[in-house]
């Protein structure tokens, strides 16, 4: 049986600048296998620095791996393969300020991906924008409008609808969940999670929040500076006991926790 | 007498579209050596009203209030001079990206001697020069960086997130404020760093005895010394008093909605379960509800929600609601 997405040894180096080509390259990650099951989210988690960012844009193909494969449905994927990957691996950014093109329409920004990969006329495409458009909560309207006319929260749900729109099986959302407010990250969880139990969307979701990371991830995996050291069920991660640096990142919220239930009496921890 | 008194505080401005009341008759009131926690979601007014206190708003726009006032002296009848050497000598701020705020041309020892008040070394030059290094070294103990040395020697580029804020703090306090704003100090850190920052300002506000106002967008991250809560949302404020009694027994709504869509609360959910959440959008300048600015997004709302309602009390807090949650029964 293959798995949806299977990685075995991806590492990648960095030469330093100004260096002499035999002095010693920088690991920005070590050798990383993991597998990801259909209609599974796995999450990675670390701290800055830790390569969280590396794995994911190899995954997504933006940077090339120094080594290692990566298997789509069994078959080995190569970094040049972008026709295959971008339609089977999408990629939501962390600032859809940024990641969204403010001179073209929602609709247009829609279409581009479809002008390149798929072969259907122009009635079908505005139907599927349309269709996808109302999955991600917006309105068929909206595919008129310029990015800066939409708040926060809609601009990420375009940069989702963006995402979904050839069907991919992988959608890598790389920080998303950070700079939003409590009300919009709510809305975009849901959202998240109704659209993966409708189209049995796979999440690779890169965050550093053990909160929502508990709520959406069937199985974790966490980094620590280049190196998997771990890389689980989250329910038995959770349970077991672990080391410490993985137990401080998974339990942060329990240090502060008694302020919300109501508990502290205002004392200044230390 | 509050070190802080703020009541009904408006500000206007001229939008494209016509005139916007960015804030809508906010009240706060901020002891000497209290912690004051601002939550509102991004667009809420509260680095205006952080802004308005600091006095460096726009002079085209309207700041009315009926009282604006610090250890009783009223700062909107002051000139600007006058009000300049109050704000520089008891009031500081810090921000949410502390590389942005950092001088990158100056190493970490320049910036802090900088902040250091002239009338605090005295003596020759090379006294002063020695004085003044000690004091940065102090500074950087004060705020929990061991390694002073290394440090001081440093450029912000040099420095990590967590390091970097902390030394924007040691800025900060060198003159000693007596209310430090620290807006969304902690937003886009790591939790490990994020816990680092709020110990220490929990601490200094007990050990310098300085008011701390900290203005966060979410319930979870206010400091765990802090006293009091006030929530924001669209210039409006909603309900505010002891944290205690407003974590667990809300009075507004949004306070109720808040404190469930904050992460602590996910965290109790059952894994891939629906989160709760307010439905729709902060809405934009150009369209502000009239009466209260919750009403469209708010499930409890009725007719009666299209006129603004009066503040109401009940102990320890005071909201701004026509139908509260959690009344006590009688």
């Amino acid at each position: 049986m293959s798995h949806l997405l299977e990685a075995v040894d991806l590492f990648k180096t960095f030469r330093p600048r100004r260096a002499w080509p035999w002095s010693k390259k920088s690991v920005a990650l070590e050798p990383t296998s993991f597998t990801l099951e259909a209609g599974q989210t796995l999450a990675i988690m670390g701290e800055t620095g830790s390569g969280k960012s590396t794995l994911s844009k190899i995954i997504a193909g933006v940077e090339a791996s120094t080594g290692g494969e990566l298997y789509l449905n069994g078959q080995k994927l190569n970094y040049a393969q972008s026709k295959r990957r971008c339609q089977n691996i999408r990629m939501v950014f962390q600032d859809s300020d940024k990641s969204l093109n403010q001179q073209l329409t929602v609709g247009q920004q829609l279409e581009e991906p479809l002008l390149f990969n798929r072969d259907m006329p122009s009635s079908e495409r505005k139907q599927l924008i349309n269709s996808t458009l109302r999955k991600v909560g917006l309105l068929a309207e909206h595919a008129a409008f310029y990015p800066h006319m939409l708040s926060t929260g809609q601009k990420q749900r375009v940069a989702i609808a963006r995402a979904i729109i050839l069907d991919p099986q992988i959608v890598v959302a790389d920080e998303a969940l950070v700079a939003l407010d409590p009300s919009v990250r709510a809305q975009i969880i849901n959202l998240m999670l109704d659209l993966q139990k409708d189209m049995g969307i796979s999440y690779i979701i890169v965050t550093h929040s053990p909160q929502i990371v508990k709520h959406i991830a069937d199985k974790i995996l966490i980094l620590y500076r280049g190196k998997m050291i771990a890389f689980n069920e989250t329910e038995r991660l959770l349970t077991e006991k672990q080391q410490p640096y993985i137990e401080a990142l998974l339990h942060e919220h329990l240090t502060n926790h008694s302020q919300i239930t109501g508990n502290s009496s205002a004392k200044v921890t230390e | 007498m509050d070190l802080l008194d703020i009541r009904n505080l408006t500000i206007e401005m001229d939008g494209p579209h016509g005139r916007v009341r960015v804030l809508d008759k906010v009240s706060l009131q901020l002891k000497e050596g209290e912690v004051h926690s601002l939550v509102g979601e991004s667009g809420s007014g509260k680095s205006l009203l952080a802004k308005a206190v600091i006095g460096v708003l726009n002079p085209l726009w309207d700041v009315t209030a009926d009282r604006l006032w610090w250890n009783g002296k009223d700062l909107l009848a002051m000139t600007p001079k006058q009000r300049r050497a109050i704000t520089g000598r008891d009031m500081a701020m810090i921000f949410q990206d502390p590389l942005a705020y950092l001088d990158p041309n100056s190493t970490v020892a320049e910036q802090i001697t900088e902040a250091i008040p002239a009338g605090d070394v005295t003596g020759t030059f090379m006294h002063r020069r020695i004085d003044r290094k000690t004091r940065v070294a102090q500074l950087l103990h004060r705020v929990g960086i061991r390694d002073h040395d290394a440090i001081m020697q440093s450029y912000p580029y040099e420095l990590s997130e967590g390091v970097a804020q902390k030394v924007s703090i040691a800025i900060a306090i060198a003159h000693r404020p007596k209310l430090l704003i620290a807006d969304e100090p902690t937003t886009a850190m790591e939790p490990s760093t994020k816990d680092q920052i709020q110990r220490l300002l929990g601490k200094l506000a007990v050990s310098q005895n300085m008011s701390v106002l900290l203005i966060t967008q979410d319930v979870a991250s206010i400091l765990p010394a802090t006293q009091r809560v006030s929530l924001l949302y669209c210039g409006q404020m909603m309900e505010h008093g002891d944290t205690e009694t407003i974590l667990n027994r809300p009075a507004h709504p949004y306070t109720d909605a808040m404190i469930k869509m904050s992460l602590q609360a996910h965290a109790e959910l059952e894994p891939k379960s629906k989160l709760p959440s307010l439905p729709g959008a902060v809405p934009t300048l150009r369209h502000m509800p009239i009466g209260c600015r919750l009403g469209p997004r708010c499930p409890y709302a009725q007719k009666q929600c299209v006129k603004a309602p009066l503040v109401r009390h009940r102990e320890e807090q005071s909201y701004y609601c026509h139908f509260p949650l959690n009344e006590p029964e009688s």
